[in-house]
C-alpha cells in the first residue's frame, strides 16, 4: 500500500502486487497476437482462455464461453442494453433504477431521444426498490431490465436474482450492472434467470481498462463491436491480452478472500462506523445498513459540504468520495441521495468510505481520530451551525434567509 | 480533485475572518442550502467614513467556496464601501491566482453577498440578478437557465447564436450537445424543427458600403423584425436615434421589457442582431443613456 489511507476502493482499487507479477510477461516476452496460429500467438491464447476460466468461476458461470472480454463496465453496460433493442426490434421499452450508475442512466436518457421509452423504478430512503411496481412493468413491450446489484453510493443490494426470475417468467431479458458487487459477494449465475452481467475490472484490484460481460448461453445477441473473429465474434477487437491475465488472477484471488474479506472488511467498515456516529454529532449512515455491500458506508454529515472535507481529509492523506455537488461542478448533490430522499441539509455532505482487503485497523482508528475535528472546524464555518453549543442554529433555514432564495 | 491555486489552497485551510464580525452593521445573505453553497457576509462600516473597518464570513460549501469568502473579507477591509462596490467576481478569483471555471460561482456568490451586504448597511432592498441552474459551458461558466432565456428573448434557432450570444460554446465545444438540448426544448415549444448540428461557417456580414439613411432603415427593418417577439412578452422597442459617429443606437423598451430583469440580456440580443444585419459594430443602448455620450 502506496502510503495515506486509502479508502475509496468503490471508486477504483489498487493493482494486487500478485496481479502485477501475472500481467507482466504479457508486455515483455509473451507479446504474440492470441489469434495468430504460431507459437507466439497461441501462448497468449492459451492465457486468454486460463483467465476465462478464473472468471468463470468467480461468476459461477455454467461455460467458459459466456465470458466476453470487454474494456470497461461502461463497455458491457452498453453492449447489453443496446444488443437487447437491437434483437428484439418490436419491444420498444427498458426498465431500470434511478439509482443506476451514469453508464446506465445516460444511455438510457440518450436511447429516450431515440424513441424508447425507459421505465425508472424509484428508491425509498434506504435505496430499496419496491417489486411491486417493478412486476407492473413486466409486458410485452420491455426489451430488457436492467438494475444494478449493488449501488456504488450507499452500497444497498437490489434483490436482481429475485428480479430476473421475474423477468425471465415475463419473456424479458435481465442485465445487471454488477460492478461493484463482482469479487465481494459469493455469485453462481448458473442457478439464476440473470442474462447478463457487467464486471468491472478495476474494481476488483485489476487494472482499469478490462471489463467482462457475462452472457448467458442462448441470449440472443448482437455485438456493439463488430469486426474480426475475437471473442467468438461477439466482441471484435485484439484482445487486451495482459489485462485479461491481470483480471483472471484477480478472480482467483477475489475467489480465495471472499470469505475472509467479509468478516475482517465488515469488521473494519463496521468500527469506523460506530466509532464516527459516536464521536460526531448530527450525522447519520444512508443506505441499507442490513442489506449493504461489506465494504461500504455512506455518512452524510448535516450542515457541511462534502468537497471541503474531501480536501481537509486529503490534507491528513486519507482518500475518501463525497455524493456533493461540488466534486463534480454540477450544483445538484448526488442522484442516488436525492432519489432516496436525503435532505438537502444533509445529502450535500455526505462522505463515502469504501475499503478493500489492503486496509487494516490501525488505519481506521487514525480516521476515527481524524475526522471529528474536521468536522467541527468546518462547522464553524458554517452559518448553519451554532459553533458556541456545538448545535445547528435553531430552524437553519429560516435563521439563514437570503434577499433571494 | 480540482486544480486548486495554492492561495485557494491557503485560503481554505487557514481561511481569514472566520466567523462573524461582533456590532456587524453590515449583513449580506446569498445561497441556499439547496445550491450546497451559502454564504453570510458580515461587515462593520464606520458610517462617518464609510470605510469597512472589519469583514467576517460563513460560508456553507466548498473549498473554493470558503476560499473565494475568505479572499473577499481580506480584499474589502480598509476600503470605502463605494470601492468595495466596485470588486468583480473576477478581482476575487484573480486575488486568489485563478479558480478553476466549474467554480467561478463562487467567486460570483462572494461578490453577491457584498452587494447585499451594502445594501443592507444603506437601508435598501438588494436582489440579484443571478440564477443558478446546471453548468453547461465550463470553459465560460453559463449555465442552463441563462441560455434557455436568453434563447427565448432573442429567438435563437443555431448553437452558433446561442454562442454569440452568452458566449456558451466558445471555447471547448464540449457542450455543444447541451446547448443543442436546450435549443431543441425551446423550439420544440415554439413549435419549429429540431436543431441539428451547428453550422461550421461563421455568419458573414453584409460587406456593401451603406449611406446613414440606408443604415437607419436597416435598423428600423431589423427592429420591426424583432418587434412580434417583444410583443408575445407584452413588452416592446422603439428606434428613438442613432448616432453614426459614436456608433450607437438608441432605443426605448417599453411594456413589461422595460424594468425586466433580462432587459439587459435583451438589448445585448437586440445589438447582435442589428449588427448581424447591419454587417458593421454598432451599440445598442437605452435612450435614457443618451445625455451621457
Amino acid at each position: 500500500m502506496s502510503e495515506g489511507i486509502y479508502l475509496d476502493n468503490n471508486a477504483t482499487t489498487m493493482v494486487s502486487p500478485e496481479v502485477v507479477q501475472a500481467m507482466l510477461p504479457y508486455f515483455t516476452e509473451q507479446f504474440g497476437n492470441p489469434s495468430s496460429i504460431h507459437q507466439f500467438g497461441n501462448k497468449v491464447g492459451l492465457a486468454i482462455k486460463a483467465a476465462r476460466k478464473q472468471v468463470q468461476k468467480l461468476l459461477g458461470a455454467e461455460h467458459d464461453s459466456e465470458i466476453v472480454f470487454t474494456s470497461c463496465g461502461t463497455e458491457s453496460d452498453s453492449t447489453a442494453i443496446l444488443s437487447a433493442l437491437k434483437a428484439q426490434p418490436e419491444r420498444k421499452e427498458i426498465i431500470t433504477t434511478v439509482v443506476e450508475h451514469p453508464a446506465i442512466l445516460t444511455l438510457c436518457e440518450n436511447l429516450e431521444k431515440d424513441g424508447y421509452t425507459v421505465h425508472y423504478l424509484k428508491v425509498d430512503g434506504k435505496g430499496r426498490l419496491d417489486l411491486d411496481e417493478y412486476a407492473k412493468l413486466l409486458t410485452d413491450n420491455v426489451a430488457i431490465v436492467s438494475a444494478m446489484w449493488a449501488n456504488n453510493e450507499s452500497g444497498t443490494y437490489f434483490p436482481v436474482v429475485e428480479m430476473a426470475e421475474m423477468a425471465n417468467a415475463a419473456g424479458i431479458m435481465f442485465h445487471t450492472d454488477a460492478v461493484q458487487a463482482v469479487g465481494k459477494i459469493p455469485m453462481s449465475l448458473k442457478d439464476t434467470k440473470i442474462d447478463m452481467l457487467s464486471v468491472s475490472g478495476h474494481k476488483l484490484h485489476a487494472p482499469k481498462g478490462i471489463g467482462v460481460l457475462y452472457l448467458r448461453r442462448g441470449t440472443r445477441f448482437r455485438p456493439l463491436l463488430r469486426g474480426g473473429h475475437q471473442e467468438r465474434g461477439r466482441r471484435a477487437g485484439t484482445e487486451n491480452a495482459a489485462s485479461i491475465v491481470a483480471l483472471g488472477k484477480a478472480a482467483e484471488m477475489a475467489l480465495e478472500h471472499m470469505e475472509h474479506e467479509n468478516i475482517c472488511v465488515r469488521a473494519m467498515r463496521d468500527r469506523l462506523k460506530e466509532g464516527l456516529l459516536a464521536a460526531i454529532p448530527n450525522c447519520f449512515v444512508t443506505g441499507d445498513p442490513d442489506n449493504c455491500l461489506p465494504n461500504t458506508l455512506n455518512i452524510a454529515f448535516e450542515y457541511i459540504e462534502g468537497e471541503a472535507i474531501l480536501l481537509m481529509l486529503n490534507k491528513q492523506g486519507i482518500a475518501a468520495s463525497s455524493g456533493s455537488a461540488c466534486t463534480s461542478g454540477s450544483l445538484e448533490p448526488s442522484h442516488v441521495m436525492r432519489a432516496m430522499g436525503i435532505p438537502y441539509t444533509a445529502a450535500h455532505g455526505t462522505i463515502r468510505f469504501s475499503l478493500s482487503r489492503y486496509n487494516n485497523m490501525p488505519e481506521i482508528e487514525k480516521v476515527i481520530a481524524v475526522v471529528p475535528p474536521i468536522i467541527a472546524q468546518l462547522r464553524k464555518l458554517s452559518p448553519y451551525w451554532d459553533a458556541a453549543n456545538n448545535v445547528p442554529v435553531e430552524e437553519p433555514e429560516k435563521a439563514f434567509a437570503p434577499a433571494y432564495a | 480533485m480540482w486544480d486548486y491555486s495554492e492561495k485557494v489552497q491557503d485560503h481554505f485551510f487557514n481561511p481569514r475572518n472566520a466567523g462573524a464580525v461582533a456590532q456587524a452593521n453590515a449583513t449580506g445573505d446569498v445561497g441556499s442550502l439547496s445550491c450546497g453553497d451559502a454564504l453570510r457576509l458580515t461587515l462593520k462600516v464606520n458610517p462617518e467614513t464609510d470605510i469597512i473597518e472589519d469583514a467576517g464570513f460563513q460560508t456553507f460549501g466548498c473549498g473554493s467556496a470558503v476560499a473565494s469568502s475568505s479572499a473577499l473579507t481580506e480584499m474589502v477591509k480598509g476600503m470605502t464601501v463605494d470601492d468595495a462596490l466596485k470588486i468583480s467576481n473576477q478581482d476575487i478569483a484573480d486575488y486568489l491566482d485563478g479558480l478553476p471555471p466549474e467554480k467561478m460561482h463562487c467567486s460570483v456568490m462572494g461578490r453577491e453577498a457584498l452587494q447585499a451586504a451594502v445594501a443592507n448597511y444603506r437601508g435598501e432592498e438588494w436582489k440579484d440578478d443571478h440564477e443558478e441552474g446546471a453548468l453547461i459551458c465550463k470553459c465560460f461558466a453559463v449555465d442552463a437557465v441563462l441560455i434557455e432565456e436568453t434563447i427565448r428573448a432573442n429567438n435563437l434557432s443555431t448553437v452558433e447564436e446561442v454562442t454569440f450570444y452568452t458566449k456558451a460554446g466558445g471555447g471547448c465545444s464540449a457542450c455543444f450537445e447541451g446547448i443543442e438540448e436546450i435549443l431543441n426544448k425551446v423550439m420544440l415549444e415554439r413549435d419549429e424543427e429540431e436543431v441539428v448540428a451547428p453550422s461550421p461557417e461563421p455568419v458573414k456580414p453584409a460587406k456593401a458600403p451603406l449611406t446613414n439613411l440606408q443604415r437607419m432603415r436597416r435598423i428600423e427593418h431589423t427592429l420591426e423584425a424583432i418587434r412580434p417577439q417583444l410583443q408575445a412578452d407584452r413588452g416592446d422597442i422603439e428606434l428613438v436615434e442613432v448616432d453614426f459617429d459614436k456608433k450607437i443606437a438608441f432605443v426605448n423598451l417599453s411594456g413589461a421589457c422595460s424594468g425586466c430583469q433580462m432587459a439587459a440580456a435583451t438589448l445585448g440580443g437586440v445589438q447582435q442582431r442589428v449588427m448581424e444585419d447591419l454587417g458593421e459594430f454598432i451599440r445598442v443602448l437605452p435612450a435614457t443613456e443618451m445625455g451621457k455620450f
